[in-house]
């Protein structure tokens, strides 16, 4: 998965644990994510995926230990692009897909014009995603899919080593669903960087990511897609219902995989 | 119509208006895009109390202590913010009533609280060469402050994690931001009272929201408005003989209701 110009990013989480009091909503979880990697976190509600996020973005007090490499260099300083799961905004708030942008990239405030060359680099950061059209639109009035590409296309600006991504395809459509994964596979084919999505999409995620981490609480499976849905834990985390969608979806995939 | 500026007064507060209202504008859009709109008013409120401490402490200027119990109220509620991860309605409407009960009983204990209304409902041709001073200094503290942080907080406001992860911080300022509103908001008490700064702060930015479409325009918008309902609600109120404050927030509410329909239209 390295090539020439990946910068060898890793990320290393070594017994990470968290909790709140009493309550325990992280313990001992372990893993690594290796440059240009697509590791995909699934696991049951209230599992602690959106927490493991905030724990990486330094968002937390935790117990254990986050690590970076980059060029074999220990914990130098990265950069993280991240895709939340929600606004906080209300809907007919004025701020346009170009002022979102603007405020990401830059401190220069807004309602002072911009400059060709920053005008340039936004352009280009809606256009990798498909949505340079949206870009006079406000950012309450897109929809699910859109706001998404909106919001990847600001987390990869600049391009970042690791970019977490928190349930981006909930209440996407299907076509919207299947060009977000396109943008996403392009991005680590062509930049190498690595990837961390949480999603409760298991049969769309399947196809698309390298490794699988069944998470609740702490590590429950961690491979493979295949390994990890072929893991009987599986059903006992989520449940006979999910288990049934991921096993309709994904493994008449797998299958028609192996004979070919 | 000129004449009214043969009154010396009048030219102060006209003044006074002017500083006043372009920043009430700009906090205000910031104020609702963060949805901090309750916690401007608990500053308002807590007035009262930072007055009566002021008073009880023997005080020349009260103001320092009004300044101080805001400021002190910002820092509780930016680390409670903090500790808590939410700053719940619930916790805000107890400091709410506490702070604005405290502050009466205080203030009634003499059984002369009628000799403070003035704070309740301000009173801006009473406007001190100190107060323009005040005026002038955080004038210039907000349009800097606008410019040097107001991407940072707007994306704070969009999503504190989203800013965490551009290597904003958060917590910085999230409680500067909380503290310019405090001061600013006890500042101006005196001009346009408790009853109705909140509504100064809000109302021009809720209107300039109806409208606006985009961030530029939200805050021209809010600009305008603001000065405009200004200068007329003291005009007005000059001419029927009402409080400044509360005919500048009428004007401002019939803007409100004025752009409510434009959107509806559009």
């Amino acid at each position: 998965m390295q090539e020439d110009n990946c910068k060898k990013f890793s990320l290393r989480v070594d017994d990470l644990g968290y909790s709140i009091g009493q309550n325990t909503i992280l313990d001992k979880v372990n893993l690594k994510v290796a440059c240009g990697e697509l590791l995909a976190i699934v696991g049951p509600n209230g599992a602690g995926k959106t927490t493991l996020l905030k724990a990486i973005l330094g968002e937390l007090s935790y117990s254990g230990s986050v690590k970076s490499t980059i060029n074999n260099l220990q914990n130098e300083k990265y950069r993280i692009g991240f895709v939340p799961q929600k606004l906080n905004i209300d809907l007919d708030i004025p701020i346009t897909v170009m002022d979102f942008l603007l405020i990401s990239i830059s401190n220069f405030p807004l309602g002072f014009g911009v400059n060709a060359l920053r005008k340039k680099q936004i352009i280009k950061a809606l256009e990798q995603v498909a949505a340079l059209h949206l870009i006079d639109r406000k950012i309450g009035q897109l929809s699910g899919g859109e706001l998404q590409r909106v919001l990847l296309s600001a987390a990869i600006t600049p391009l970042p080593d690791l970019l977490l991504l928190d349930e981006p395809v909930s209440g996407v459509d299907p076509d919207g669903l299947a060009l977000f994964y396109k943008i996403v596979n392009g991005l680590r084919k062509d930049h190498h960087i690595s990837i961390i999505i949480v999603t409760h999409d298991i049969a769309g995620i399947a196809a698309h990511a390298d490794n699988m981490l069944l998470l609740n609480k702490t590590v429950v499976a961690h491979g493979k897609p295949e390994e990890v849905l072929a893991n009987e834990k599986l059903m006992l985390t989520f449940g006979p219902n999910l288990w049934n969608v991921a096993a309709v979806v994904d493994f008449n995939k797998f299958n028609s995989k192996k004979e070919v | 119509m000129l004449d009214l500026l043969n009154y010396d007064f009048m030219k102060y507060a006209l003044v006074a208006i002017l500083l006043v209202s372009p920043i009430f504008a700009i906090l205000g859009t910031m104020i609702i895009n963060n949805k901090m709109a309750f916690f401007s008013d608990i500053i308002g409120h807590s007035s009262l109390t930072g007055l009566a401490i002021g008073i009880l402490l023997g005080l020349k200027e009260p103001l320092w202590a009004m300044i101080a119990l805001a400021v002190l109220l910002a820092l509780a509620v930016g680390l409670l913010k903090k500790i808590t991860n939410s700053s719940s309605d619930t916790v805000l409407g107890v400091l709410f009533s506490f702070v604005t009960a405290l502050g009466v009983v205080l203030l009634s204990s003499g059984g002369n609280f009628s000799r403070y209304s003035v704070y309740l409902i301000g009173d801006v041709v009473a406007v001190s060469g100190e107060q323009f001073t005040w005026l002038i200094i955080i004038f210039i503290i907000t349009v800097f402050y606008w410019i040097i942080f107001g991407n940072r907080l707007l994306l704070i406001g969009i999503n504190p994690l989203l800013a965490k992860s551009r290597e904003v911080n958060v917590f910085l300022v999230e409680i500067s931001f909380s503290i310019l509103v405090a001061v600013i908001v006890v500042v101006s008490i005196r001009l346009v009272g408790i009853l109705v700064i909140n509504s100064l702060l809000i109302l021009p930015a809720a209107a300039a929201r109806n409208v606006a479409k985009n961030s530029a325009q939200y805050m021209r918008f809010s600009i305008i408005i603001s000065i405009f309902s200004g200068l007329s609600g003291l005009l007005i109120a000059f001419y029927i003989g009402t409080a400044a404050g509360a005919t500048i927030a009428l004007v401002s509410a019939g803007i409100y209701v004025f752009t409510l329909v434009v959107k509806k239209w559009n």
